[in-house]
Order: C-alpha cells, then sequence, then structure tokens
C-alpha cells in the first residue's frame, strides 16, 4: 500500500502548484515522473486487475464485475471497514491532544525542554516491524512483562482478546506516531507571535485562557495537517499490525490493508484484493479532501496576520 | 517484513533453532540470481530455504554434484523462508523461476500444474524405477496431482506426534492420555496445579488446525476430508465435522489450551518453551520441534523427560489410531519454462544426488528421518535412535499418512480454512457457522 499512499496526499498538491507559476512547472517534472511511475500507473494496473480473475501464477482471465461482487457482498469488508475505522478514530482521537500538549510543552526555549524533545523522537527512528516485535514480546502472556515482573495486572491476554488487541494496537501506533506530530505542533507553536502572548497577559489572561483562545485557534492549520497525515496513514497500517496480531485474533484487528493482502498473497486472489486496493485509494481521497474542506480550503491565507 | 502464512514450513527451517544465523544468512546470500546464471549449457538453477541444519544439507548436496559433474553445475539461491514463499510464486508467475523449485507439494504443487509451469515427470519415474522404489510410497501422494507426479520426493519425513514433559505429568501424577476421555479427564486434574494441559501458538493458525486434523481422522476416518479435498458438495456437514468441532471448542472452554494461545506464535518457538519449562504438560507438535527442543531445551530431551506418542484415539471412533499427519516430505519440481539441458541437469540431480548415503546420513545425524526405505539400521545407531525409531514407526506404519491440510488444499481454501479455524478457537463462530462458512468455499 505505500505505493499508493503518496498520491492520495500529494494529489491536491501537485495540482496547486503546477497551476500557479507556469514558468517553473518544469521543476515539478522530476516529481511528476515519480509519481506517475510508482503511483498512477500501479494504480492504474491494480484497477485493471480489479476486473480480472488471477491466482498470481498462471493466465490472468478477465472476469467483469466477478470480484467487485464478491468483495462488496463479503461480509468481511464491512468488518475490515469499521475495524479500519476505529483505528483512525481512536488513535486520531488518542494521538491529537497527546501530540498538542506535547508539541507545547516542547516549543519553550528551555535546556531540559530540548533534551526532552530529542528522547521524544525515538521512537520514530525505529523501523514497526522492530517495534511491533519488541511489543510483542514484552506483551506475551506467559514470558511478557507481567509475567516477568509477578504483575498480574500486566500479564493480561493482551493480544488474545479482541478489543483488548485493538487497544494494543492503537496505543503502539500513538507510542510510535506521537512524537512526530509532537514535533509537527512544536514548529507551529513557536510560530505563533510572542506579541499576542503580551497582550492577553496584560488583559489579565492565564496561562490556560491563553492556551484555548490564542494557541489552540492559532494551530488550526497544523492541526488540519496533522489530521490529515494521521487519517490517510492509519489507511496504510500494515507492517505494524501484521507482525504485531496478523490481524487476529480472529479477525478483531483486520484492517482493509490487511484484508488486501490476506486476500493477495495469501489465499491467491488478486482480482478481489485489487478490488480492495481500490477502495482503499477511495476512501483515502475521500478523507483527504473532506479534511481540507473541513480545514476552511485554502492554505494560503495566512493565519499570522490580522489575527 | 515478516509474513506468517501457512507455516509449518517456517518450522522445518527453524527445526534446530539457529533463527538468528538463518536470517542473517539470508540477509547475506545475494538477491535472485533470474533464471540463468552458472555456466555451460546445462547450468541450472535451484532456489531453496536457509536455516540450518536443512540449509547446509542442501548446499552440501549441491556441491557433491558440481563437482562430479563439471559441465553441468547447478548454482542455489537460498530464501528465507517466509520471503521465499512469496517470492517463488511472483517469480513463477513472472517466468523468472528457478530450473529446480523447492516447495511442499500439496493443493501449491497443484496451481504450478494448472498453470504449466512445471514438467510432468511420471514417465521419467517409470524409466528410473530405482530412483522411486527406494523412497517411501507415502511420499508421492503430495507429489501427484491428478494422477500424474510433478515433483521428486526429498528430504525426511515430519509426522505430527503429541509431545508431552514427563516431569510435568508425573508431579501431577496421571499418565499419557490414551483416548479423547483421558485427555478431558486430565485437563481440570492439570489446570489444578497451575499448569497448562497443552501449549499451542494459535495465532500461527495451523497449530490448532493439527488438532482438528488428527480428531476429524479419529472420528470419522480419512474419507471424510477425503470428500472435501475431492471438492464434493457440502462435504463439511458430515457429523464427523460437528463432532470434532465440539469436541475442540470443549476442549477450549474446559481451559485445555495455554493462557493467551491465541496471541502466541509457533516462529517464535514459545509455544515449544512453554512445554520445555514446565508451564505446559503436552504440546502436539510436528516432529521438527524435537531438534529445537534439544538444542534450547536444557535438560528436558536430553535428561530423557520429553515424551511422545501418536494421537489417542477418540471413543467410538471411525478412524485407525495408527493414522498421521504432517509432511510426508519435501518437493522438488522442475521448471517447464528451463532449457533441456538445464532439465536433464535438474533430472541428473534428482537421480545422483538427492538423498544419496551422505545426505541421507546428515539427515540422520540432525535427527531426522529421512524419506528413504531401509534405514532402521542407520536410525538404531543415531544419537537419537528411540526418537528416530519412534517417528520412522509412525511414517511407516500409518495406514493413512495425511498431508495437512492447509498444504493439501488450494492457498484460496487453505486461507478460508485457517481464518475460520482461529474464529472457531477464539469460540466467535459456532460449530455450525464454521461448518456453513467452509461449506462455501468447497472446490475452490
Amino acid at each position: 500500500m505505500t505505493t499508493l499512499a503518496p498520491p492520495v496526499v500529494e494529489a491536491p498538491v501537485a495540482g496547486a502548484r503546477g497551476g500557479r507559476t507556469g514558468a517553473v512547472a518544469w521543476m515539478s517534472l522530476p516529481a511528476l515522473a515519480v509519481f506517475l511511475g510508482f503511483g498512477v500507473i500501479p494504480l492504474i494496473g491494480v484497477l485493471a486487475l480489479s476486473f480480472t480473475s488471477w491466482d498470481g501464477i498462471g493466465a490472468i482471465h478477465p472476469a467483469g464485475f466477478a470480484s467487485w461482487r464478491t468483495v462488496l457482498t463479503d461480509p468481511g469488508l464491512l468488518h475490515a471497514l469499521w475495524v479500519t475505522f476505529l483505528v483512525m478514530a481512536l488513535s486520531w482521537a488518542v494521538q491529537t491532544p497527546l501530540s498538542i500538549i506535547i508539541g507545547v510543552f516542547l516549543a519553550g526555549q528551555q535546556r531540559y525542554r530540548e533534551l526532552l524533545a530529542v528522547l521524544f523522537f525515538i521512537p520514530l527512528l525505529l523501523s514497526s516491524a522492530a517495534i511491533a516485535i519488541t511489543y510483542k514480546a514484552l506483551l506475551d502472556p506467559n514470558f511478557g512483562l507481567g509475567a516477568g515482573l509477578h504483575l498480574p495486572l500486566l500479564a493480561q491476554d493482551w493480544l488474545g482478546k479482541g478489543p483488548l488487541a485493538l487497544g494494543v494496537v492503537i496505543f503502539v501506533v500513538s507510542w510510535q506516531f506521537i512524537p512526530f506530530h509532537s514535533l509537527i505542533y512544536q514548529g507551529a507553536v513557536r510560530q505563533i507571535p510572542r506579541t499576542m502572548y503580551e497582550a492577553a497577559q496584560i488583559d489579565g489572561a492565564g496561562r490556560m485562557r491563553s492556551f484555548f483562545s490564542i494557541t489552540l485557534p492559532q494551530l488550526k492549520y497544523t492541526i488540519v495537517t496533522s489530521s490529515t497525515l494521521m487519517v490517510v496513514g492509519s489507511l496504510t497500517f500494515f507492517d505494524l499490525i501484521f507482525v504485531l496480531t496478523a490481524g487476529g485474533p480472529g479477525d478483531a484487528t483486520r484492517v482493509l490493508a490487511l484484508d488486501m493482502y490476506k486476500r493477495g498473497f495469501q489465499a491467491n486472489l488478486m482480482g478481489p484484493a485489487s478490488v480492495i486496493a481500490v477502495i482503499l485509494v477511495l476512501v483515502g481521497l475521500i478523507l483527504a479532501l473532506l479534511l481540507r474542506r473541513l480545514g476552511g480550503g485554502g492554505t494560503s491565507e495566512s493565519q499570522l496576520e490580522g489575527a | 517484513m515478516e509474513r506468517r502464512t501457512i507455516s509449518r514450513r517456517n518450522f522445518l527451517n527453524l527445526a534446530v533453532g539457529t533463527t538468528a544465523g538463518a536470517t542473517l544468512a539470508a540477509c547475506g546470500t545475494s538477491g535472485p540470481s533470474g533464471g540463468g546464471g552458472g555456466t555451460g549449457a546445462g547450468a541450472a538453477t535451484y532456489w531453496f530455504l536457509t536455516g540450518q541444519p536443512q540449509q547446509g544439507i542442501r548446499e552440501d548436496t549441491v556441491k557433491r554434484f558440481n563437482q562430479a559433474n563439471a559441465n553441468s553445475k547447478i548454482t542455489f539461491t537460498e530464501f528465507q523462508n517466509d520471503a521465499y514463499k512469496t517470492k517463488i510464486k511472483t517469480a513463477i508467475g513472472a517466468g523468472q523461476g528457478p530450473t529446480i523449485i523447492w516447495g511442499w507439494g500439496g493443493g501449491g504443487l497443484k496451481s504450478y500444474v494448472e498453470a504449466g509451469q512445471v514438467e510432468d515427470l511420471t514417465s521419467w519415474f517409470a524409466q528410473n524405477s530405482a530412483v522411486k522404489s527406494r523412497l517411501f510410497p507415502s511420499a508421492f501422494g503430495a507429489a501427484t496431482v491428478n494422477g500424474k507426479i510433478y515433483a521428486m520426493p526429498a528430504e525426511q519425513v515430519q509426522p505430527i506426534v503429541m509431545f508431552y514433559n514427563k516431569t510435568v505429568l508425573d508431579k501431577v501424577g496421571i499418565q499419557p492420555p490414551q483416548s479423547w476421555g483421558d485427555i478431558m479427564a486430565a485437563v481440570p486434574k492439570i489446570n489444578a496445579k497451575g499448569i497448562a494441559p497443552f501449549s499451542l501458538g494459535g495465532q500461527s493458525r495451523w497449530t490448532n488446525m493439527m488438532w482438528l486434523e488428527f480428531l476429524l481422522d479419529r472420528i470419522g476416518g480419512p474419507e471424510v476430508f477425503q470428500a472435501v479435498f475431492e471438492g464434493q458438495k457440502n462435504a463439511w456437514s458430515q457429523p464427523a465435522v460437528m463432532d470434532m468441532l465440539t469436541k475442540t471448542q470443549d476442549l477450549v472452554k474446559a481451559n485445555g489450551f495455554i493462557k493467551g494461545f491465541s496471541s502466541i506464535t509457533a516462529d517464535s518457538n514459545a509455544d515449544q518453551a512453554l512445554l520445555v519449562t514446565g508451564k505446559a504438560a503436552m504440546m502436539l507438535h510436528g516432529t521438527w520441534t524435537y531438534g529445537t527442543m534439544k538444542q534450547t531445551g536444557g535438560d528436558l530431551v536430553t535428561g530423557g523427560h520429553l515424551g511422545y506418542m501418536n494421537f489417542p484415539p477418540v471413543e467410538g471412533g471411525k478412524g485407525d489410531p495408527s493414522d498421521t499427519v504432517g509432511n510426508p516430505g519435501q518437493y522438488l519440481s522442475i521448471s517447464s519454462k528451463a532449457t533441456d539441458a538445464q532439465k536433464e541437469t535438474a533430472k541428473k540431480f534428482f537421480s545422483t544426488a538427492v538423498l544419496d548415503s551422505a545426505e541421507v546420513k546428515q539427515w540422520i545425524d540432525t535427527g531426522g528421518v529421512p524419506i528413504v526405505s531401509g534405514t532402521e539400521s542407520q536410525l538404531a545407531s543415531s544419537k537419537d535412535a528411540d526418537f528416530l525409531k519412534f517417528v520412522y514407526g509412525v511414517s511407516s506404519k500409518a495406514k493413512v499418512f495425511a498431508q495437512s491440510w492447509d498444504q493439501a488444499m488450494s492457498p484460496t481454501a487453505a486461507e478460508a480454512l485457517l481464518d475460520n479455524i482461529a474464529k472457531l478457537f477464539q469460540l466467535s463462530i459456532t460449530p455450525q457457522q464454521w461448518i456453513d462458512n467452509m461449506n462455501q468455499v468447497i472446490g475452490q
């Protein structure tokens, strides 16, 4: 899915850039070539494959809408969509407030905050697979952290019960990506003019009041950007969930991307897998568009002046 | 990226547990060499799996062949198990596969056959009857598609057996169960001591499947699954299936399996560790786990505390208690896309190098039973004589040596099967729902 994800985010940006200044349009050619080669062309291939039946080894046979019918009438699709939505919504709900708080905290110029910023950044340096393997070992009910430290509270069947496993997935995703979003917020907070806070202080506003009346409104576009990355990114969670739970127990954590992989590469049903890939792209596009609308359209309008 | 699929195969490779080394080796080997490579017109290519000790044995066999045949050498490329499964499929689909394709036979082989990608070896085996007659006849079942042989059986036989920790059973004060009734009676007694009756790496899914395979065979005999395999409509609706599913869920509900089994993977060997450390009393698993337990299991194996037996009968069942399930062998096929000279080299490799006396000795030395008849005396003088004689006995005396379901079926049906088995053990579907779901994918 990683090859399909970038177009979702980049498509509108590329369009806007091309339209604005014709003279430097040629500068976008390398990016366009990469985008065409690794984004658009495979996408067309997947769309074509979704109207065929292919086991990945033999010949490709045209199959009309058969794959679409199979997938759309399969209750598994609705379930996967629901799980994907849950992961998306919950990980957004966990990550956004925490990222804002950490971001605002790290925006301070004190030395110890700089040090903490570096420490907070570490999870982002690790690969998803490594993180998943580590957490899987830590959460093992018989040999993990809980069993090792004799803490019954920690010795739950973390990855063996549906709701718990979903919670673990969201926790690990958040643990991995909060540093990244904190970094975005940190940068955004540092751009807020100091004068605003000074004015607020003169008016007698406390710290809480300035946070809710100045910092948060000023972060509006950053929240939109960070949320877009979170929401669209959560559609492509694969490696982490695959290693951590393999979609289990049962199908409790089987998100769309995992469903696609299982159908395509484990069940050798490339047609239906391509259908899911197309659905994934559509869902991603719609979500990205929606979020841009929510953000109030053109990001070109300045949020600093006249605020 | 780890791909946890139909992965008894993972286990073949991990069998003597040098996983780290194997992984490194996999990273270090050169990339796949496409179709060509080697020197001379008859140079053939051969892809196989990493993982000691099997990897070393495979390499040695190729080296011996190359020393004897300077003009038609075989170049090999090694892959880590999980990567191999996807790689070989893609490569064969793209016409870039090797001359000699290492595989597991059964449903996977059938999909190659249907795509016309592998050579029919029936007539070659007819002409070279000596090659065929020295191997276990049971090994040819999974190499045969529609009455024709498409692969050379190789390497070792690996039935699934019931392992038990003698120390733990003594502590509980019970004998190894001799029937399904004994198993259900033993479960509460073992649980009462704070020990799990059975270890199970349930996230791997095929591990759960082994229980169903044995239960169905013991209850209804091999004909029940055969009907499914042949694609008979509603074949899963036979009464024995309902019995098998109900008994399985009864065992789950009675806490027969280790707590958290559905998040344990067999690939990490955590299921074996549970048996070794005495946290679980028994474990149904392939004989390939013996080597790992011997190497890493303290004195469990070396001190004689590891017991093993065939799966016990079920009261009133129709199946023969000598039947077994597992890997009847590993399989080497020849690509139909290879040149005639390459095919000749491959056939020469099959008849002169595969399972020659040196390779047979290596398999036995590493705790395996090669699929060659008449090795009893060699097995008897090995360090693991008792276990090897047991494996040889189970394999050669079995009235039916069934191939594991997920390997016998097409990949499509196997995935649906494993998915539903996981849900069955999770108690998230009823036996009737399981039957309905599985009837839908019969014949796919």
